[in-house]
């Protein structure tokens, strides 16, 4: 007996360590390291002292007017990529999920730009919104459109949300058209029977049943923007100035470029926390207004 | 009758094309890169929307060679082979294992996993480097610009998505078989390897798939375990073309197209796995 669950041990441990061992170090020890580090005021250099602050990286986040506008510029990014891609998404979702025939190769073209990486995604916009529409604009006289979009502090965060929703629209399509496939027939068909329009018919009934896809969409939709890192890199690398400068973008300059190790990591630490509470209470609103059949 | 059918017939193509057309405006950055990666300076600037008068291969040549593009291939395709197969690996094994046990260590387990998801790279990334140093100064273990330690890293930062996705699977498929392989003289490997790894094809192919994507696009980590300039991934090379050379697009847009070759030959042999596996790894 005593040997038969000293066996079963060993093939717990033979099974879960592996996986467990990797996932401490990368993941757990970085992260409590990581708390550590937000109390300390150090350069990133060996030679130098690393001196113990308590909790003054965090009070001088607040009157960090860097950091400031950056979460404004995130906030205001976030907001509307996440109402756009949803949009677009089910829209594109709902086209594609009509009785046509090209609907397999438009649902292939909607969701390639997801495969491809957000830096490459950002460096090809960066042509189109700076120097093509520079030359479009002249050459048609259109300046009111097409001008470096890049140059301009507002447009440079429009030109963000444009190429994040292009990216993400058809990632969420795939999962609102699980979500439509799930409305069953007979429902839809009662409520033409009982004369309701499409629109009507949309609103009232398709679109309460395919909340759960709404709230996973605006789940991942809200945290992937949040969190945006490459296409800010690639596409305005936080330019003109740092007017589109997001969190992830002034966390890595804080630490990597401006070597405040400590500090920067108190950044991050609150940038979790931030993302915590944003995706806990997104996802228990939008839980609320999911329906059963 | 008659006249109602070709009614909804002229609608049924009129709507096809639109979707069409839709598409085809979707894919209208790629088309840009595309013809601009065949055309000289002067006529980019001067038609930026127009097809190229010629076909301006060199730019091609130039960008490989600046990108050193042929290494960068071999180098994302050795770092993404290797980490998704360890990821698979070790995850379906742990996955299962905590699922069948369901005590309160497994649960302590899952629960860490899943919870820990939420924590962003760029809390992670200064304490990760910091390790990374201390590993080769103090332990003499180089983890900075080897490919075991960023693939190490990969199969860490993998393990919580892949476990959960896992775990939901084993938690659906009945017990009776893998009792029966028990009975019949099977060891808790053999029933795992035998009997309920090949169970686990459609979360496994969900996995693979969902990795990928993730790990061949990545910038960040390989951008901070990644220095030396032999080891670069595609998206370093690509970030360092733009960084180093005062841009000249045509190359550029040569360079980026055959970055995205290799994604557009994934994505045609593994459609449908692809749309599956990504609506199966939300939904979950």
């Amino acid at each position: 007996m005593v040997t038969h669950k000293k066996r079963e041990r060993f093939w717990f441990f033979l099974f879960v360590f592996p996986a467990l061992i990797s996932f401490f170090i990368v993941v757990i020890i970085p992260f409590l390291i990581g708390i550590g580090y937000s109390f300390v005021s150090w350069d990133g250099l060996s030679m130098n002292p690393v001196k113990f602050v308590g909790m003054d990286n965090y009070a001088r986040l607040f009157t960090d007017v860097r950091f400031g506008e950056s979460a404004q510029h995130t906030v205001i990014f976030t907001f509307l990529s996440v109402i756009l891609i949803n949009v677009l998404g089910l829209v594109l979702a709902l086209l594609v999920t009509s009785r046509l025939k090209v609907t397999t190769i438009a649902r292939t073209m909607f969701f390639m730009p997801n495969l491809i990486g957000g830096l490459i995604l950002g460096y090809i916009w960066k042509f189109i919104l700076s120097d093509a529409f520079k030359a479009i604009g002249t050459q048609s006289g259109l300046t009111g459109v097409f001008f470096n979009w890049l140059l301009h502090p507002t447009a440079a965060l429009m030109a963000l949300v444009v190429v994040i929703t292009w990216q993400m629209a058809g990632y969420v399509m795939i999962i609102y058209i699980t979500g439509i496939q799930s409305v069953p027939e007979e429902v839809m068909e009662a409520a033409t029977i009982d004369g309701a329009g499409p629109w009507r018919k949309f609103f009232t009934i398709e679109l309460p049943l395919i909340m759960p896809s709404v709230t996973i969409c605006t789940f991942y939709s809200l945290s992937n923007c949040f969190k945006i890192y490459d296409i800010n890199l690639s596409l305005t690398g936080g330019g003109p100035g740092t007017s589109t400068e997001m969190f992830a973008m002034n966390i890595f300059n804080e630490i990597f470029s401006y070597n405040n190790y400590g500090y920067g990591q108190a950044k991050a630490i609150l940038f979790f926390l931030l993302i915590a509470v944003v995706a806990i209470t997104q996802v228990s609103l939008t839980k609320r207004r999911e329906v059963q059949l | 009758m008659t006249a109602m059918t070709t009614r909804k017939t002229v609608r049924r193509v009129i709507l096809s094309t639109l979707l069409l057309l839709l598409g085809l405006a979707f894919l209208f950055p790629l088309y840009i890169m595309l013809i601009n990666s065949l055309k000289n300076r002067a006529e980019l600037y001067m038609s930026p929307v127009a097809l190229p008068m010629g076909m301006l291969w060199g730019n091609y040549a130039e960008a490989a060679r600046k990108m050193d593009f042929m290494r960068a291939l071999g180098n994302s395709l050795f770092i993404t082979i290797v980490s998704v197969v360890f990821i698979v690996i070790f995850s379906s094994m742990c996955a299962w294992m905590i699922a069948r046990k369901n005590d309160k260590l497994s649960k302590l387990v899952y629960f860490i996993f899943v919870a820990t998801m939420l924590i962003p790279f760029q809390t992670l990334m200064m304490p990760l480097v910091q390790m990374m140093k201390w590993s080769r100064q103090t332990l003499g273990v180089p983890v900075l610009n080897t490919y075991g330690g960023i693939i190490f890293m990969y199969i860490g930062f993998g393990m919580s998505l892949a476990v959960f996705l896992f775990h939901g699977f084993v938690k659906g498929i009945p017990l009776s078989l893998e009792e029966a392989a028990t009975l019949d003289g099977c060891s808790r490997g053999g029933v795992f390897w035998r009997i309920v790894f090949p169970m686990l094809k459609p979360t496994i192919v969900t996995v693979i798939i969902l990795d990928i994507i993730w790990i061949w696009n990545d910038y960040l980590l390989p951008s901070l375990v990644l220095n030396n300039k032999a080891l670069r991934t595609i998206p370093l090379s690509t970030s360092s073309f733009f960084g180093v050379f005062t841009i000249q697009w045509n190359q550029a847009m040569a360079g980026l197209t055959m970055a995205i070759i290799p994604v557009i030959i994934f994505y045609f042999c593994a459609q449908k796995y692809i749309i599956k596996g990504v609506a199966a790894g939300a939904v979950k």
